[in-house]
């Protein structure tokens, strides 16, 4: 007979051990991609687990101008798509969120619906949008194509975190004599600080991670974005294996995208949750 | 006379909504219709301007098609296997990110990296650890005298969808523990402090008592999972290119509009692809409504 | 300073009638409770003369200048809402001197204003603190800052004390009385809690399911009150009541149809007196509170049901042995009747 008290330091540790291997799980393929990236030529099939500090890969990505290019093209990509969404959805979540219209909630519904719309749909009426403005093969295409997945999330999140405030506040400034768009900009904007960084951060990671309209609106190198980039870097011969310089590539552009997770975690989560919660 | 303040409002709220909807006009109710548009021509990319209505013949072409139906058993098998799988697993580590045990911490901020790295990255990650020759993973099972020589995980026909699902899983997983702790953390914990008063076993617990009142959740987890299995395009795209194997609806659709230059083609399987989506998605909210009502 | 004046004032969301047809005036300076329970749509009437929300039918007018065109911030009101509804992000200064700023009033003017009122209402070594950093009675001070700065010719209250605990809620009540009597201005005061409408009102108005039940001063509804919904209302510990012919109560034949008796627990002595009317019950429970005590007597003649009547005895007073037959004892010109719809008959009860 096993007593209440060991019973309970069994399942401590069973608990304890999936623990650690759910962690591993996650963590390791991201550990092992940092550590392929500082190897080079024979090292590349050593399975020590150790890194070695060999910054080779880097050396050459970052001096690299196309690599470096893509880079910055899908920053000014997420950044402006992030700014461009906030600043729209910010307005039309307060529409939805506290003024009462008849077609409140067809829109609602209406911008679930588009969030649903899979990326080929609007590929063909999007290319053809795209070349008629004169983007085809530019950043800005992209920015412009985005907004289909950033914006209906960010209306959606916004104004969940919107419908959250407490009516008597905005009684309250009402009776001080606020306009609407002064409810918005003074008291609602300046409250919603977390609200509109865990949004903004959710809509520039699916950004940044966009793979199928930056594979097909952008045809030259100098214009593409990373996660492309990343998928056509090729070794200078048919025998080499590009593994390494792609681990690199792959470190560089998540580093910062992982900081950023982490350091907003919490914000991240809500957002992510409070989107679902009222779907 | 009633309503002057209701008819402010109601003005108000159009002018804060309007450059948002007219955003959202331009890109997505106009390409969709443009797309809706061009699945009725024969127009193609090289000569985009020149083009006739030719009625549902794409929609009876791509019907006609078997590697279109490839394509749809393939997006169907990889959804309902890897949202099944995320679902149960990520059940699993969403109740073990709910119990007090120390470290928790450290997977609840580690799970987010597979989810919020670019599924490129991820992929080339996963290649590289299932590489035939150097992969890791082979490296560990020759080591470990399970095999001879290094499993072709991506180049073996039969295995290839399997490695597509077992990445998605790693990928995902995250999204679905997020949404189901959630839900978890939402049930009062008095009611489960009643139950243990009352001795109710930890299996009859969970399954009279969590399960159901995570349901909810859960169903809004499967809903945007499938969702986004059903349209999945990079994931397969990056691992196995246009192979016949893991070939996904929306890889089908893209490869007729920009592969074989088809665009009224490839907008009529996109608009397929389109369908597909909103079936699946009436499928699933009808069941969590019916599990919704049946749960009183 | 202005009258207020409500003249078939409805409303409805959708099918739903909130209220059902109000009139009501409000002297120059007077200080009006809405008493009623929750839902009675006290709030809404409230918010309807502030003009946060529309009306459906009916009328709204101060110093007879019909209100229903005029946007709420230009009808001379102010509101102190039940959760204060501070602006978190801004100091309590900030706060109190919003309205003006809105207004494009001088820095230097809205801080002279501002610190004038603070002075006024203690809080002025506050000002530069956020309202999560002030406890629950100094947002409170801050709301009504708030509304003072504004110089409303009508203030509205919200339930403005329900969030505070009793001690508090006692010195904020002796707070907004002194205001009261300083500004001489319109109060219209919207509460749940009986108490705080009987010590702070001139008149009260009685809601219930959106129509008034009775306006009056405290005492007229103390000792007159128009129905049993008020007599029981009114009054902590509230009325006992008692059918009539049930059998067992003692009562004159009359020839009014007397459905139900009420008589308030001061009223009510444990022997009966000659000329008293009398019930006779059973002794279920004392309390004890000190300068008093409370005794439960659950008539014999009451339904199983029925609640006990209250006695009121004062400290010190021999006390029947419980569960013990007790005779209860009342004058018959303490004693309130109401027919079978509950109104009120003759003008007994003093």
């Amino acid at each position: 007979m096993i007593g209440y008290r060991a019973q309970r330091r069994i399942r401590g540790a069973a608990l304890s051990f999936a623990l650690v291997l759910v962690v591993v799980y996650t963590i390791f393929p991201y550990y092992w991609a940092i550590v392929s990236s500082f190897r080079t030529g024979q090292q590349m099939f050593d399975v020590s687990l150790v890194p070695s500090f060999n910054l080779a890969h880097y050396r050459a990505l970052l001096g690299d101008t196309v690599f470096v290019g893509s880079l910055w093209n899908s920053v000014i990509v997420a950044s402006s798509t992030t700014v461009i969404s906030l600043a729209l959805a910010l307005g039309a979540a307060y529409a939805l969120g506290r003024l009462s219209f008849p077609q409140r909630r067809l829109i609602l519904m209406g911008v679930l619906v588009i969030s649903m719309f899979p990326q080929v749909v609007v590929l063909t009426g999007m290319f053809e949008l795209v070349r008629w403005f004169g983007l085809y093969n530019r950043v800005g295409s992209l920015i412009f194509a985005y907004l289909i997945f950033t914006l209906p999330f960010t209306i959606w999140v916004l104004t969940s975190f919107i419908q959250e405030f407490p009516r008597e506040l905005e009684e309250a400034a009402i009776m001080d004599g606020c306009s609407h768009w002064r409810i918005l900009t003074r008291i609602l904007l300046p409250l919603m600080g977390p609200a509109m960084a865990s949004t903004g951060l959710l809509a520039f990671i699916a950004a940044w991670n966009e793979f199928l309209f930056a594979l097909t609106f952008i045809l030259t190198d100098d214009s593409r974005t990373v996660p492309v980039a990343i998928g056509l870097i090729s070794g200078s011969s048919r025998y080499e294996f590009p593994f390494g310089p792609v681990m690199a590539a792959s470190v560089i552009v998540t580093v910062p995208l992982i900081a950023l997770v982490l350091i907003f975690q919490r914000k991240i989560v809500a957002g992510l949750t409070s989107g679902a919660v009222k779907g | 006379m009633s309503s002057r303040l209701a008819a402010r409002e109601r003005r108000a709220a159009w002018q804060f909504l309007a450059p948002c909807m007219a955003a959202l006009t331009l890109v997505a109710l106009w390409p969709l219709g443009r797309t809706l548009y061009f699945s009725l021509t024969d127009a193609t990319l090289d000569d985009p301007a020149n083009f006739d209505l030719i009625g549902l013949q794409n929609y009876i072409d791509i019907a006609t098609d078997p590697d279109w139906w490839n394509a749809v058993g393939n997006t169907l098998f990889f959804t309902a296997v890897s949202v099944a799988i995320e679902t149960v697993f990520g059940l699993g580590v969403a109740l073990l990110l709910n119990t007090a045990i120390p470290g928790r911490g450290v997977l609840r901020a580690a799970i987010l990296i597979p989810w919020s790295i670019p599924v490129v990255v991820s992929a080339k990650i996963w290649q590289w650890m299932l590489h035939d020759q150097f992969g890791i993973l082979n490296r560990i099972l020759i080591d470990l005298g399970l095999v001879e020589h290094g499993i072709a995980w991506v180049a073996e026909p039969g295995l290839v969808m399997w490695v597509v699902i077992f990445v998605d899983v790693w990928i995902t997983t995250p999204f679905m523990v997020l949404l189901i702790l959630a839900g978890l953390q939402m049930i009062p914990a008095e009611i489960h402090e009643a139950a243990l008063v009352d001795g109710v076993p930890w299996w009859k617990r969970f399954w009279s008592i969590t399960l159901p009142m995570l349901r909810p959740a859960i169903g809004v987890a499967v809903l945007f999972r499938a969702l986004d299995a059903v349209r999945m395009f990079d994931l397969s795209y990056i691992l196995a290119g246009n192979g016949v194997r893991t070939m996904t609806i929306s890889i089908y659709a893209r490869n007729q509009l920009f592969g074989v230059q088809e665009v009224g083609l490839g907008s009529a399987a996109s608009t397929w692809v389109f369908f597909l989506v909103g079936i699946v998605a009436v499928i699933i909210i009808a069941t969590v409504r019916i599990d919704k009502r049946s749960a009183g | 300073m202005a009258s207020v004046a409500l003249r078939s004032v409805r409303k409805s969301f959708g099918p739903v009638d909130v209220i059902r047809g109000i009139d009501l005036d409000v002297a120059d300076g007077e200080f009006v409770a809405i008493v009623g329970p929750s839902g009675c749509g006290k709030s809404t009437l409230l918010r309807m003369i502030a003009g946060l929300t529309d009306l459906t039918a009916g009328d709204v007018s101060i110093d007879g200048v019909s209100m229903l065109d005029v946007p709420a911030s230009k009808r001379g009101i102010a509101i102190v809402f039940q959760s204060y509804a501070l602006y978190p992000h801004m100091t309590a200064g900030r706060n109190i001197g919003f309205a003006l700023e809105t207004a494009g009033i001088a820095k230097a003017a809205i801080r002279e204003k501002v610190t004038r009122i603070a002075a006024m209402l203690k809080i002025d070594h506050l000002l530069d603190r956020r309202p999560r950093e002030l406890s629950g009675g100094q947002r409170q001070r801050v709301a009504i800052g708030r509304a003072l700065v504004r110089e409303p010719k009508v203030f509205l209250f919200d339930e403005p004390l329900s969030n505070l605990d009793a001690d508090l809620r006692t010195e904020m009540r002796v707070e907004i009385a002194r205001l009261h009597d300083e500004l001489k201005a319109t109060m219209i005061y919207v509460t749940h809690d009986q108490v705080e409408a009987t010590t702070l009102a001139d008149r009260i108005v009685i809601l219930k399911d959106g129509h008034v039940e009775q306006i009056g001063t405290p005492k007229e509804l103390y000792c007159r009150p128009a129905n049993r919904f008020v007599a029981g209302f009114i009054g902590s510990p509230r009325m006992n009541f008692a059918s009539v012919g049930s059998g067992g109560l003692a009562l004159p034949i009359g020839s009014e149809p007397v459905a139900a008796i009420g008589v308030r627990p001061e009223a009510v002595v444990v022997q009966p007196r000659p000329g008293d009317l009398s019930a006779r019950g059973r002794l279920v429970r004392v309390e004890d509170l000190g300068h008093e005590q409370l005794l439960y007597v659950a008539l014999e003649s009451g339904a199983a049901n029925a609640l006990p009547w209250t006695v009121r005895l004062a400290a010190g007073q021999p006390v029947p042995p419980p569960n013990e037959p007790v005779a209860l004892g009342w004058s018959p010109a303490a004693m309130h009747r109401f027919d079978a719809e509950g109104r009120r008959i003759g003008g007994a009860a003093s």
